[in-house]
């Protein structure tokens, strides 16, 4: 019984980090309609950039630092990389530079940092668990459901209160009308994208500190979000949230009966999804048909 | 007949004699053969990509599933070369056609990631089913088998000779989406790729028609596999892997997409850049990405579109007078030109 908690409590970290990576992929896929296979790319420089200046700034200047350094390579690549592709209808152009651009990450990661796996200090204060029973549940763990929580209420303010927010929400139902009433929409795709990409980074200073740092913790990392997507419905924020958790969680308590099928009970959960109900659990009807 | 047709008689006189004169280019047998491999498996995602209009980013599963199927045939049922290949494009046939119809009523984006979605569910049991596949060390100790005709045998173990068997199924594959193309299912598929809603409004059950093209492209893609896991006596994950996937999109529209014979150029350059990189840099993954990025930028028509735009503009630069307005109007939106001259 402590064995499942343990594993269904593991399955729900990676299920927060696979709803922080599907929540910045829904947003540029709904407003920019860009498949980002990058996606992994900026978590791995979040998380990079956090373990190379947390000496300096200290974990939690790093924490900030990392997703910031993140968004910022995110508006760079946008604006040089994939502007130029909006007047190309076609979503198979996109696709592919971001996955080559994700080749490119990877193997300078790699380059740059090696390929060894790199250890993230978090602050001993948090590596300590909350009891001896459930000796699974650490403060950080406890911290990385916190900050995710209140990034994504941060998130949920923003879409519905702020200026940007309602427009990028409006850009994703009829960008044409939005742009006629005077918007500067590639101003606002670009931030879009910059704002998916520091949700990116974010979930990769988070995971780190629990998986460790390795290059290609970002590719591993990007295709359960792809399925949090679909399983949650895509045009749905909360569907991908709620996806990435379930995904997360089948995957944690599958490790307990039967460890090999643990990733292929994602895919698994996704094609009877698909079956049962083709436009995901929260999706609108019709969208991409 | 000499005119229309010259430069793909040539084509395939070069492909006959391929192992007489590759080594003197730099290439070997192994090579070639592989170059074709890839070749009938991009050819056979093009019906789905080019043809059709599905973004399929998820071919390399059907790839895998031939390339295991016929490694499994060899190693744990007979010591049959031509059983070894039906059993792969059967079993990566089979899978496509099941998988399609999760994909055949999305469009796009949608399209796309479902189809890499489904592609990791393959590549997983693969890594994990340790003791049937080989698990991440790939799956070894098979051999493909001399092919008997009653007292003749053919030795395919020797390379060139594989290559003739590797070529001869090129060709059926490659005569099989001919036909198919010229007949009114080809027809069918690129006014659905032009115009889903139309063909729709025409009274075209759109869904079956892309089912189809997803099912046969699977099947032809499977055939490439079981090819390419003989070619090597040895199949791995990384064959079932969605780098692969984007590897094969990349290689055709580095071609040209619109094209037939486009993802075969494609290829060639991707295969023969592939292993010029992996040789004089550690980087070759950067190297590949970059090339990526500026095919996307530069030549989003492909080589062969290119190839095909100039001879437009001369043609009419020699009639003269519409050149301008072509030049023009040829931006990447412009209107395809007419079905005939598509299917070339």
């Amino acid at each position: 019984m402590q064995l499942l908690l343990f594993n269904a409590f593991n399955g729900l970290i990676q299920g927060v980090f696979y709803a922080l990576m599907a929540l910045g992929l829904a947003l540029i896929l709904s407003l920019n309609s860009v498949i980002n296979m990058a996606h992994g790319g900026f978590l791995v420089i979040g998380a990079y950039l956090a373990f190379t200046l947390s000496p300096y700034l200290g974990f939690w200047g790093a924490l900030i630092v990392g997703p910031i350094g993140a968004a910022i390579l995110g508006l760079l690549v946008e604006r040089v990389l994939i502007r130029p592709l909006y007047k190309r209808p076609d979503p198979l152009y996109t696709l592919l530079l971001t996955f080559g651009l994700a080749l490119v990450i990877e193997d300078l990661t790699r380059t740059i940092w090696g390929a060894q796996g790199l250890p993230f200090q978090v602050p001993a204060a948090l590596n300590s668990p909350i009891s001896t029973v459930l000796f699974f549940i650490t403060g950080y763990r406890l911290l990385v459901v916190a900050i995710t929580i209140v990034a994504m209420l941060a998130l949920y303010l923003l879409l519905r209160h702020t200026r940007l927010g309602i427009r990028i929400r409006a850009g994703t139902l009829d960008l044409e009308t939005v742009s006629a009433l005077g918007v500067n929409i590639y101003l606002l795709r670009a931030l879009n994208f910059g704002l998916g990409c520091l949700l990116a980074g974010l979930a990769g200073v988070l995971a780190a500190g629990i998986l460790g740092l390795t290059p290609p913790m970002g590719s591993s990392l990007v295709m359960p979000s792809f399925v949090a997507i679909i399983v949650g419905g895509v045009g749905s924020l909360i569907g991908s949230i709620l996806g990435g958790l379930l995904i997360g969680v089948a995957a944690g308590i599958t490790t307990t009966y039967y460890p090999a099928a643990s990733e292929a009970v994602i895919y698994l959960i996704m094609l009877i999804v698909l079956v049962i109900r083709p436009r995901g659990l929260l999706g609108q009807e019709g969208l991409f048909e | 007949m000499i005119r229309r047709h010259g430069v793909e008689i040539a084509l395939w006189i070069a492909l006959l004699t391929v192992p007489l004169w590759l080594t003197y280019v730099g290439g070997y047998s192994a090579l070639g053969s592989k170059i074709l491999i890839y070749g009938l498996a991009a050819l056979a995602l093009n019906l789905v990509l080019g043809f059709t209009g599905g973004l399929s980013f998820g071919h390399a599963a059907y790839f895998g599933i031939g390339a295991y199927g016929a490694g499994m045939t060899l190693k744990y049922l007979v010591a049959s070369t031509p059983l070894a290949i039906l059993v792969g494009t059967v079993a990566g046939g089979l899978a496509a056609t099941l998988l399609g119809p999760l994909v055949m009523r999305r469009r796009g984006i949608y399209f796309a990631m479902i189809t890499i979605a489904i592609g990791q569910l393959f590549y997983f049991i693969a890594v994990r089913w340790n003791e049937v596949t080989g698990g991440e060390d790939g799956l070894a100790g098979f051999r493909r088998q001399p092919i008997h005709f009653g007292n003749l045998v053919y030795d395919v173990q020797d390379e060139s000779k594989y290559f003739y068997l590797v070529l001869l199924c090129f060709a059926i594959g490659v005569v099989i989406m001919r036909v198919l193309l010229a007949s009114p299912l080809g027809h069918t598929w690129v006014a659905i790729r032009e115009n889903r809603r139309r063909a729709q409004f025409l009274g075209i059950r759109t869904d079956l028609y892309v089912w189809a093209a997803f099912a046969i492209s699977g099947t032809l893609t499977a055939l490439a596999g079981t090819l390419n896991a003989m070619l090597f006596n040895f199949t791995s994950p990384q064959d079932l892997h969605w780098i692969l996937s984007g590897n094969f999109v990349i290689m055709i529209v580095l071609g040209g997409m619109r094209k037939f014979w486009g993802p075969l150029v494609g290829v060639t350059i991707f295969v023969v850049a592939q292993d010029y990189l992996s040789s004089v840099t550690d980087n070759w993954m950067t190297a590949i990405g970059m090339l990526f990025v500026l095919i996307v930028l530069l030549f989003p028509k492909g080589i062969l579109g290119l190839i095909a735009r100039r001879g437009r503009e001369m043609r009419a630069a020699v009639t003269g007078g519409r050149v301008a307005t072509e030049r023009a109007t040829a931006t990447i939106q412009s209107p395809p030109a007419p079905l005939e001259q598509e299917m070339k």
